[in-house]
């Protein structure tokens, strides 16, 4: 039997969270305690209950929000931090998540968005060569290509482009766009 | 728990002993070397600075945990901020800056005509970057505060570089000192590039207790400043 996901919610909204809670399988899911608003000893929390998933209502984070969130994945760090999303946020704000969860989302898409986001993870293999496709996905994003258009052109979704840059990054230790596009160049992948 | 922070008796020496990246920070209050064994306090009002403001800069940029609370930002006489602000600015665009370009331009120079244009025209962005960041910060934030300060009815600037820009000014450091000592063969100039290498981790470093500044301090203050304006 697969081990099951361990789920914490932080969400103000007792009718949200519930909802959550049914629409996934409990043999599958198994949540902690939810929280209403995030406890200043939240780091220490997830140390110890080992979250697999941290659905987060972004509203709920100071401004700014990214010190916090670092902390946040920091205190473990192959957990998928997951907005849980029902008004306008900044999009800088989503885009630390790994993964953004609507509320207008289809319910049975919901399990397999969180399935996702657990595996999503960075690849397990140890090796720091580029694979072919993210090397596609490099020079994409180096000619200045957005997630979204680099997703339509290889025809993979736009969280698949995602990881691969998260792969790309890990891999090479760059993390801005300007620094792959050297990155690019020096390894004449594009013209410069 | 605040125990082990620095507080106003210890003697200035000792405290820049703990860490000593401070001396940074010391021309951009307008304090000068030579503490002799005089005390954080004393110096302070040698210089006619509000200790709790000179503290809370020193601990911020020492401690990684430290976090000031609502009584401490209440209790601060946070008239430098803005003047130490900019001062920290000036220090990077006029001293900082120049001196990783020097640098870099020897090293492009060395490095061949396809490395040098890479890294001339990475650096470039980064630099327009930067003074772009800083200006509309001087330009739309800090008269927002100080006329917050002076009880204004003010609203808040909408400006894309309000709040949470700083990661990505120092993560472009951190992928040039990445691409400079994994990707360029320096075999021929291994200590220039080790010098440029070290004057970028150290504004690296500098920027990112910057950000934590403006973060932790500059925006809490601000919103402190809102909240009173609403009541008002």
């Amino acid at each position: 039997m697969k081990p099951k996901v361990q789920v914490l919610v932080a969400e103000p909204s007792d009718m949200i969270r519930e909802g959550l809670k049914a629409l996934l399988d409990e043999d599958e899911f198994v949540f902690q305690a939810p929280l209403r608003e995030l406890p200043v000893d939240l780091p220490q929390r997830i140390s110890r209950q080992q979250p697999d998933v941290f659905i987060l209502n972004p509203t709920l984070l100071n401004t700014p929000s990214r010190m916090q969130l670092v902390s946040i994945q920091q205190a473990r760090v192959n957990m998928a931090v997951v907005a849980l999303v029902y008004q306008y946020i900044d999009p800088s704000v989503l885009q630390q998540f790994r993964t953004v969860l609507d509320v207008r989302e289809k319910g049975s898409k919901v399990a397999q968005l969180l399935r996702e986001s657990c595996q999503a993870e960075v690849d397990d293999d140890e090796s720091y060569e580029l694979s072919e496709r993210e090397t596609e996905v490099l020079v994409l994003l180096a000619k200045g290509g957005s997630s979204k258009e680099i997703a339509d052109k290889l025809n993979i979704s736009v969280h698949t482009v995602n990881t691969h840059r998260k792969n790309i990054t890990r891999k090479t230790g760059i993390k801005s766009v300007a620094g792959l596009a050297v990155y690019a160049m020096l390894h004449n992948l594009v013209v410069g | 728990m605040k125990k082990r922070y620095f507080v106003g008796r210890m003697k200035m020496a000792d405290v820049v002993a703990a860490n000593h990246t401070l001396i940074l920070a010391m021309p951009r209050f307008g304090i000068s070397l030579g503490f002799g064994e005089r005390s954080v306090q004393e110096i302070c009002e040698q210089y006619g600075l509000p200790v709790d403001f000179v503290l809370l800069i020193f601990n911020v940029y020492t401690f990684d945990d430290y976090l000031p609370d609502g009584d401490d930002l209440e209790r601060t006489d946070f008239s430098p901020l803005v003047p130490y602000l900019e001062a920290s600015h000036r220090y990077y665009l006029q001293e900082r800056l120049p001196h990783i370009e020097r640098h870099l331009l020897h090293v492009a120079g060395s490095a061949g005509e396809r490395y040098g244009r890479v890294l001339k025209s990475f650096f470039e962005d980064y630099r327009k970057e930067v003074v772009e960041h800083f200006e509309s910060e001087e330009r739309e934030v800090f008269p927002y505060l100080q006329r917050l300060r002076r009880g204004e009815q003010v609203e808040r600037p909408v400006s894309e570089h309000f709040a949470d820009n700083h990661s990505d000014l120092v993560d472009k450091l951190g992928d040039l000192t990445q691409i400079l000592y994994k990707y360029i063969p320096g075999d021929n100039f291994a200590e220039e590039l080790n010098e440029l290498v070290f004057a970028i981790m150290q504004l690296s470093a500098d920027l990112e207790k910057h950000a934590v500044i403006e973060e932790k301090i500059l925006l809490p203050y601000i919103m402190q400043l809102e909240r009173g304006r609403d009541e008002a």
